[in-house]
């Protein structure tokens, strides 16, 4: 899909990070996410994956090097960037239905065009009948259900993710990660995700990135070329669990260097 | 609701219980009626003199609630300066300290010869008392927000005024109220406090602190009793009215309104 001429959704050109007290946590990392990938991010703590996230939204800035999203500075190209946090981040005083609504209302959009928007995320997401409840009247998979709603709302062309399901157990994991891809063979979008789990890591991508802590590189890249659509039935595949042990042996290369 | 029912005729039983046990101390200790008169006298009072009983009610009621309305109004209006920068606080928060630790029998007798006595300086006193719980927990409730939500709201964009009326507004209510519910109960003693020392403003009636000064001059005991009981009863009202306001708009979506308890 990225043939020349096309600019690339995030590219990172010798990108470090340096925190007040001189601590380096990303040291010249060149890193190019095309559209319509799903990278996913991953590495030993302190490896600066979050960090990544942060750059690529503008929410930090570089010590060093040059970030493009679309070819704009980070903070330009946020109108088609959206971030789903590793909390549900959702607002306890608004229902479903007005948390789903809060990134269009912030930009903007008229109330009728909201209402018909939110309207459709809702059966996209299956929290139709929850429409009317508030945050704290809803499990921690439905609540992350919500915040993903939320964060598609906008019709984003980058989606970053930053360990959203790390909180929930293995079961509604599992589900969230298959709901993740039906959404993303409907609507299209790049997405960066940051996880823990190499198993997750795998059976959502199109490439993994293993990053190396202290200071934080990139130490090996996995293209994950199993096919498309994927469902519950690739995690006992062969060639699933080869590549999670692959990446899982270079996760600990990574963390022992 | 059987719980609640449960709760009020509990209290109500306490109730009934301290009030024999005022009578029996009566009987045994033959204590003289202008020293400690009997309930029954306490209750002949209310009746005999519930006109005026209203009337000292109503005044301290008015000068507390008008004190009270005042410090939220500007108590918010402060909290909304401090939660701008880390600086402004800072350089301020400690006279909000002043403000909470200067003892009120203190100042009250400056603020009278400065504005004069009446129910406009009870206000005053009421308002001063109630100002730093308001100010100190709206101010909490404002710059408590969690960082991702903030970082939510730019990568929307919001604007400043966005940020404020979406976000760091209602996620001060909760907080809010706290600082309501506590300068709820001291502007009623800062308003009774007021008026000990302000007197009465209209010719023959005043509110109860200056009722409360007048009957125990007079050894009016059992008159001075049932003041002291309506002071009670005002504090406790306006102790419920927050409760019911904090539960009406909180209890959808905050864990601590779920059910109102009083503690």
């Amino acid at each position: 899909m990225s043939g020349a001429g096309v600019v690339a959704e995030v590219e990172f050109a010798g990108v470090s990070k340096h925190y007040g007290d001189g601590q380096t946590v990303l040291d010249a990392v060149d890193l190019t996410i095309a559209k319509g990938e799903f990278v996913s991010l991953i590495g030993p703590s302190g490896c600066g994956k979050s960090t990544v996230l942060k750059l690529i939204s503008g929410l930090a800035t570089p010590s060093g090097g040059n970030i493009r999203v679309d070819g704009m500075t980070p903070k330009n190209a946020r109108e088609t960037v959206s971030f789903v946090f590793q909390d549900p981040t959702l607002l306890p005083w608004r229902t479903v239905r007005e948390n789903v609504g809060l990134s269009l209302e912030l930009e903007g959009v008229s109330r009728a065009r909201r209402e018909k928007k939110t309207g459709a995320l809702l059966d996209l997401v299956g929290l139709r009948a929850v429409a009317d409840a508030y945050p704290r009247e809803l499990s921690g998979g439905m609540k992350m259900r919500v915040s993903i709603a939320r964060a598609l709302a906008t019709s984003p062309r980058l989606l970053l993710m930053d360990e959203p399901f790390a909180a929930l157990d293995e079961m509604s994991r599992d589900h969230l990660n298959e709901e993740l891809l039906r959404l993303r063979s409907e609507q299209k979008w790049t997405a960066v995700f940051v996880t823990h789990s190499v198993s997750e890591a795998v059976f959502l991508s199109t490439r993994i990135v293993v990053l190396r802590p202290n200071p934080g590189r990139v130490y090996a890249m996995f293209p994950v070329d199993l096919p498309h659509p994927r469902t519950s039935a690739l995690r006992t595949a062969p060639e699933y669990e080869t590549l999670v042990a692959q990446v899982l042996h270079a996760l600990r290369e990574a963390r022992s260097q | 609701m059987k719980p609640k029912l449960m709760t009020l005729a509990n209290a109500l039983a306490v109730f009934a219980a301290l009030v024999a046990l005022w009578q029996i101390v009566l009987w045994i200790c033959r204590v003289p009626p202008y020293m400690l008169p009997s309930p029954w006298a306490v209750a002949r009072a209310v009746a005999a003199r519930l006109p005026s009983l209203a009337t000292s009610f109503a005044i301290t009621a008015e000068e507390a609630l008008g004190g009270l309305l005042s410090s939220l109004a500007v108590g918010v209006g402060v909290a909304l300066v401090f939660a701008q920068s880390r600086w402004v606080r800072r350089m301020l928060y400690p006279y909000t300290l002043l403000l909470q630790t200067v003892p009120i029998v203190a100042i009250a007798p400056l603020i009278l010869m400065w504005v004069g006595a009446g129910t406009a300086s009870v206000a005053l006193i009421a308002f001063i008392i109630s100002l730093a719980p308001i100010i100190a927990n709206t101010t909490q409730g404002l710059v408590s927000v969690e960082e991702n939500l903030v970082h939510l709201f730019l990568m929307h964009n919001a604007t400043p005024r966005q940020l404020l009326f979406k976000l760091r507004l209602p996620h001060a209510v909760p907080s809010l109220f706290v600082g309501i519910r506590i300068a709820s109960g001291i502007s009623v003693i800062g308003a009774i406090t007021g008026e000990l020392y302000a007197g009465s403003s209209r010719v023959g009636e005043g509110g109860l602190g200056y009722s409360i000064l007048y009957a125990s001059s007079q050894l009016q005991t059992d008159y001075l009793f049932a003041l002291v009981f309506a002071a009670t009863v005002l504090g406790f009202s306006f102790f419920f009215l927050v409760m019911f306001l904090e539960w009406y708009f909180l209890h959808r979506w905050h864990e601590s309104a779920r059910t109102p308890e009083v503690e």
